[in-house]
């Protein structure tokens, strides 16, 4: 397993190679961003944020209308009534978060040393409604990704910022959600950088697959297809899918890790969501 | 029944350099465009094809390019033996396909 690691490493991403001593997250950020920009010397950092529209002049053409009416402006509105509508005990959300709230959503996810665990936004939303004696949402649509639409609305144009902490709980953490993103899986046994860096910017039938860089940064996103709006783990349990794997809880540790990996490769490009797909 | 697949298997790379029939094509073309079965449009352009991917090599001239039928078998049975890189799945080592299936797309993909 660390072989494969090494071996898909040494191809596709040589700076990732050190993966088998310890991790090193800056190291890992400097190699996986130099090799998209090495890859596609077209298209700037900043743009991947855009991830197939930057490489598919139909799609772009087709977003660009789209985003006249953006289709996901009702979830920030219901997203953001949801969030400063008062607890039973008379608090709201603002309370849960530095800052009440605003401007943070490109800190996520978080690691959290009182646990030991990653805490995505999601995740945080939660704990805020259960400290609150309300109960949890689902985290993959509805009111939990309005929410977290509302809040990252408020981060628009804020560079990603997520912080591994010199915590060899968060080392690992990151570690795994490394492994996680670069191991085969499913019948079809695909890893996610199969299609996310191998593929990237080719077709999978009508698709354009987007680079892993800047896979994060649009979320919650509206898709077409889902005919709403969803949250990062609601697309990592239709990609786990798609190569027949057994997809994860959407609370599970192995989400957290992998959502902590891919969002801390993206640090420095700007939150660019909630975004608008096909 | 069971003598018929007997044969088969018995004849399976004999009888592949018989002509491949009509029905045999049409089977392989039908195992190529279907999403859960072959799928290999979702990758590979091949006159045809609808809405193809680009992610393998165009499909094109075939027998000149994999002109071993035992070697094609194998690149769909399991490309990863030859690449370990490779995302085109193992159809075969993965049970994707059955040995029949795989016969009657190479059929096909020799139409083409
Ligand atoms: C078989 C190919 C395939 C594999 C393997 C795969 N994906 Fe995807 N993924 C897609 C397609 C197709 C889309 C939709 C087109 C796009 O936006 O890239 C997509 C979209 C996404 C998006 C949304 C990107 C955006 O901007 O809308 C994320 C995030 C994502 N995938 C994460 C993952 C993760 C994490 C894994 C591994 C657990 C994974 N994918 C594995 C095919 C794949
Ligand atoms: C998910 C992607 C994918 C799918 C599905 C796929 N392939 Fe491929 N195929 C590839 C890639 C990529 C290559 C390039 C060689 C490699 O990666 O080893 C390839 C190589 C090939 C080659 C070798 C071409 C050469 O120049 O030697 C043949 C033949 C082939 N594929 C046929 C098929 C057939 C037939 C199917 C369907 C049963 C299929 N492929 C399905 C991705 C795919």
């Amino acid at each position: 397993m660390k072989l494969a690691l090494i071996v898909l490493a040494s191809l596709w991403a040589a700076p990732l190679a050190q993966a088998a001593s310890q991790p090193d997250p800056a190291a890992d950020l400097q190699g996986f961003q130099g090799y998209f920009l090495k890859r596609f010397p077209k298209v700037p950092l900043a743009a991947y944020v855009n991830g197939p529209y930057n490489f598919s002049k139909s799609e772009r053409d087709q977003w660009k209308q789209i985003i006249e009416f953006p289709p996901y402006a009702f979830a920030v509105a219901d997203g953001k009534t949801l969030f400063d509508t008062k607890f039973a005990n008379g608090k709201t959300y603002a309370s849960c978060f530095p800052n009440g709230g605003i401007g943070i959503a490109q800190t996520y996810p978080m690691f959290d040393a009182k646990t030991g665990r990653v805490v995505p936004l999601g995740v945080a939303i939660n704990r805020c409604r259960v400290a609150n004696g309300a109960a949890k949402l689902s985290l993959t649509t509805g009111k939990l990704a309005d929410i977290e639409a509302y809040m990252t609305s408020t981060s628009d144009g804020k560079p990603i910022d997520v912080v591994v902490p010199h915590d060899p709980r968060a080392l690992a953490a990151y570690q795994a959600g490394k492994e996680y993103f670069y191991s085969r899986r499913g019948q079809l046994n695909f890893s996610c950088a199969s299609c996310h860096v191998q593929a990237a910017g080719m077709h999978l039938r009508g698709d354009v697959l987007a680079p892993a860089l800047g896979l994060t940064a649009s979320f919650p996103l509206y898709r077409s297809s889902w005919g709403d709006v969803g949250t990062l783990v609601r697309r990592f349990i239709g990609c786990n899918k798609k190569v027949k794997a057994e997809p994860e809880a959407a609370d599970s540790t192995a989400y957290r890790d992998l959502a902590y990996f891919m969002t801390y490769m993206n640090n420095g490009l700007p939150i660019a969501g909630p975004g608008a797909r096909p | 029944m069971k003598a018929i697949a007997a044969i088969f298997v018995v004849c399976l790379m004999p009888c592949a350099a018989l002509a491949a029939t009509p029905a045999e094509i049409a089977a392989g073309q039908k195992i190529a465009e279907t999403t859960t079965l072959g799928n290999c449009d979702a990758c590979h352009m091949f006159q045809g094809a609808d809405e193809a991917g680009n992610i393998g090599p165009v499909l094109k001239d075939v027998r000149a390019m994999v002109p071993d039928r035992k070697l094609f078998y194998a690149i769909i049975y399991d490309e990863e033996a030859r690449n370990p890189q490779t995302i085109m799945p193992a159809f075969g080592k993965n049970q994707i396909l059955t040995p029949k299936q795989i016969n009657e797309v190479i059929d096909f993909m020799y139409t083409k």
